[in-house]
């Protein structure tokens, strides 16, 4: 089954770390991610947060996600509407709490990707192709590996312990 | 668990295999049995969340969860200590051992009363949960719903790491304290250059790092984006857990054909003493090469500088120094934990550190991360004992955050600057 997700880019540099994403101040405050979502990225640009629209796809350089391990770094991004992050890499524990939660986490070159490029990821079993409607060139991301297609499949480590499928 | 016809394998390869039931090997994803899972009060009340909407009413050992209330202790407002009561709450209902505002910083008090041997599996809603290798476990990092799950079903699922292999050789020389080893390792790593894999720690210099040495090199791993950082089971673990705990460790040694992903060589008689720049980890320079900046706050504390022998070893430089504090410098010191804290109060290291001027706060993760204790002004310049030095980081994107030993810490706190701490006194 192919899916697609088509959005606006939204340009990041390289290792763009989770207190960058939300930091740890706000989340002293509420751990609502609704509320926090108004402070995405506010120590790289305060104005960041205001200028996300839903369905928009983050698109960032190295090692996204580094530092601490909060999961709330993701839970944020998904509060924003935003549903993929491009990058060249992740931290695995960012990538892990993406997996986790449904944010779909998709490792390519992404230099060729300017900021407001409409960008479409598709995906099936075996590849990911990421097409730049402003460029038009079509790159392959990383395969994903079968055990992070069937987690992200089942919505989530949430549905997927409902499942039983970590075991009981 | 060894199967010689499989191959030789590491030390990740051999702990994730007897947890899982099943031979695994790099790169497989498997389902592990964990042994401790820790959480904290910046990651267990999200837990606990998703521990509800995972249908979740029993947790599956009590005995093997412990939580710490850490990164708010106190509780630096209203709503942060409505977490703590959340945690209170869910831990009473659960039987869950908490550490209350207070007692300390989870990687500390974890490995203090003996929750950690080696062959065990850790996992923990924390990025510096990789301290905990120091013993020869593998410790990780997750998420707040990764913990849920393993609360319901002492489960978790890992991708088995590469390993690199770190080989410690040669005799360090005067000055050169882990934490400039550590912060060393991560410059030559770099931000991302052991993520996903395992640092295995080796070499004949080994020895000549004390427990809580090895505790700030594991700890720094993560900075290089490392998944855990294992040092081998030794005498000097030994005497560490004697009398801290009846567990027998399980001393796991990679077989001597297995397969490094690559290894490194750390010649210690070449190190020297450093100082991480804004606003990374990795920016690491020369000590000699950063003198003079100026520095107005200076944090001893932390879970990689907060403990007995960094005390000691920050108050002798202060000591040299003149026993004073330089003008305009706030010197805060928090203790990693409340056994750290009775320690010192003991042996009148705290009424000297207070004496001099120092503000001595509660044990935990303090002012490190900006949710509890002293945030520093605007445009502060900050030297630290902490492990990350992230923009805004303590709570002020305009300060800025410097990362250095203890030693090189107190230095500061006695010039205003940053100074060689040999060259005090």
């Amino acid at each position: 089954m192919t899916r697609e997700l088509t959005g606006r880019a939204r340009r990041l540099g390289d290792d763009v770390n989770t207190d960058y994403i939300i930091t740890s101040t706000r989340k002293r405050d509420t751990l609502d991610e609704k509320v926090l979502a108004r402070y995405l990225l506010e120590t790289l640009d305060p104005s960041f947060a205001a200028s996300v629209r839903p369905g928009d796809l983050m698109v960032a350089g190295r090692n996204f996600g580094c530092g601490s391990a909060m999961e709330i770094a993701v839970t944020v991004i998904l509060a924003a509407g935003i549903r993929a992050v491009l990058a060249e890499s992740f931290a695995r524990t960012f990538y892990r709490n993406a997996i986790n939660n449904g944010l779909v986490p998709i490792e390519c070159d992404t230099s060729g990707i300017g900021e407001g490029d409409t960008i479409t990821a598709r995906f099936d079993e075996v590849r990911i192709e990421v097409e730049n409607a402003r460029s038009g060139t079509v790159i392959l991301a990383r395969p994903m590996p079968a055990f992070v297609q069937e987690m992200l499949r089942s919505g989530g480590l949430v549905a997927y312990v409902k499942r039983g499928k970590l075991g009981v | 668990m060894s199967f010689r016809i499989s191959g030789p394998e590491t030390v990740s390869e051999k702990i994730l295999s007897a947890h899982a039931g099943r031979r695994a090997h790099a790169g497989d994803v498997v389902v592990c049995d964990v042994d401790l899972v820790l959480g904290t009060d910046a990651s267990a009340p999200m837990a606990i969340d998703y521990f509800e909407k995972m249908g979740g009413t029993r947790v599956f050992d009590p005995s093997r969860v412990m939580f710490a209330l850490d990164h708010y202790a106190p509780p630096s407002s209203a709503k942060t200590a409505g977490f703590h009561d959340r945690v209170r709450a869910f831990a009473r209902e659960q039987h869950i051992a908490v550490h209350d505002v207070g007692v300390g910083i989870s990687h500390q008090i974890a490995v203090e009363q003996g929750r950690v041997v080696a062959g065990d599996l850790v996992i923990g809603a924390d990025s510096h949960t990789v301290t905990a290798g120091a013993l020869g476990a593998f410790a990780t990092g997750v998420g707040s719903s990764d913990i849920a799950a393993a609360m319901i079903t002492g489960k978790v699922w890992l991708r088995v790491p590469d390993t690199i292999r770190v080989e410690l050789t040669g005799k360090r020389t005067d000055g050169v304290t882990a934490k400039d080893v550590a912060l060393a390792l991560v410059g030559q790593l770099g931000a991302e250059g052991a993520n996903y894999q395992t640092l295995e720690l080796h070499g004949d210099a080994l020895g000549t790092f004390t427990l809580e040495e090895r505790l700030v090199i594991s700890n720094l791993a993560v900075e290089a984006g490392a998944k855990a950082a294992i040092f081998p089971h030794d005498d000097v673990t030994e005497r560490y857990l004697a009398g801290r705990t009846a567990r027998q460790p399980i001393a796991m040694m990679t077989d001597a054909d297995a397969r490094y992903a690559r290894a490194i060589v750390v010649d210690l008689a070449r190190a020297k003493p450093v100082v991480a720049l804004p606003h990374a980890p990795e920016n690491i320079v020369a000590l000699g090469d950063a003198l003079d900046t100026p520095i107005q706050m200076v944090l001893l504390g932390t879970c990689t500088g907060g403990r007995v022998s960094d005390f000691h070893a920050a108050l002798a430089v202060l000591e040299r120094g003149g026993g004073r504090i330089a003008p305009g410098v706030q010197l805060v010191a928090t203790p990693a934990s409340r056994e750290v804290y009775l320690r010192l109060l003991e042996d009148g290291t705290l009424a000297r550190l207070a004496s001099i001027g120092a503000v001595i706060t509660t044990p935990g993760c303090g002012a490190c991360c900006g949710t509890s204790g002293a945030i520093p002004g605007d445009g502060v310049n900050v030297l630290s004992t902490a492990n990350r030095n992230f923009k805004a980081r303590m709570g002020n994107a305009t300060a800025s955050i410097y990362l250095a030993s203890p030693e090189a810490c107190a230095a500061a706190a006695v010039t205003g600057r940053i100074t060689d701490p040999a060259s005090i006194g």
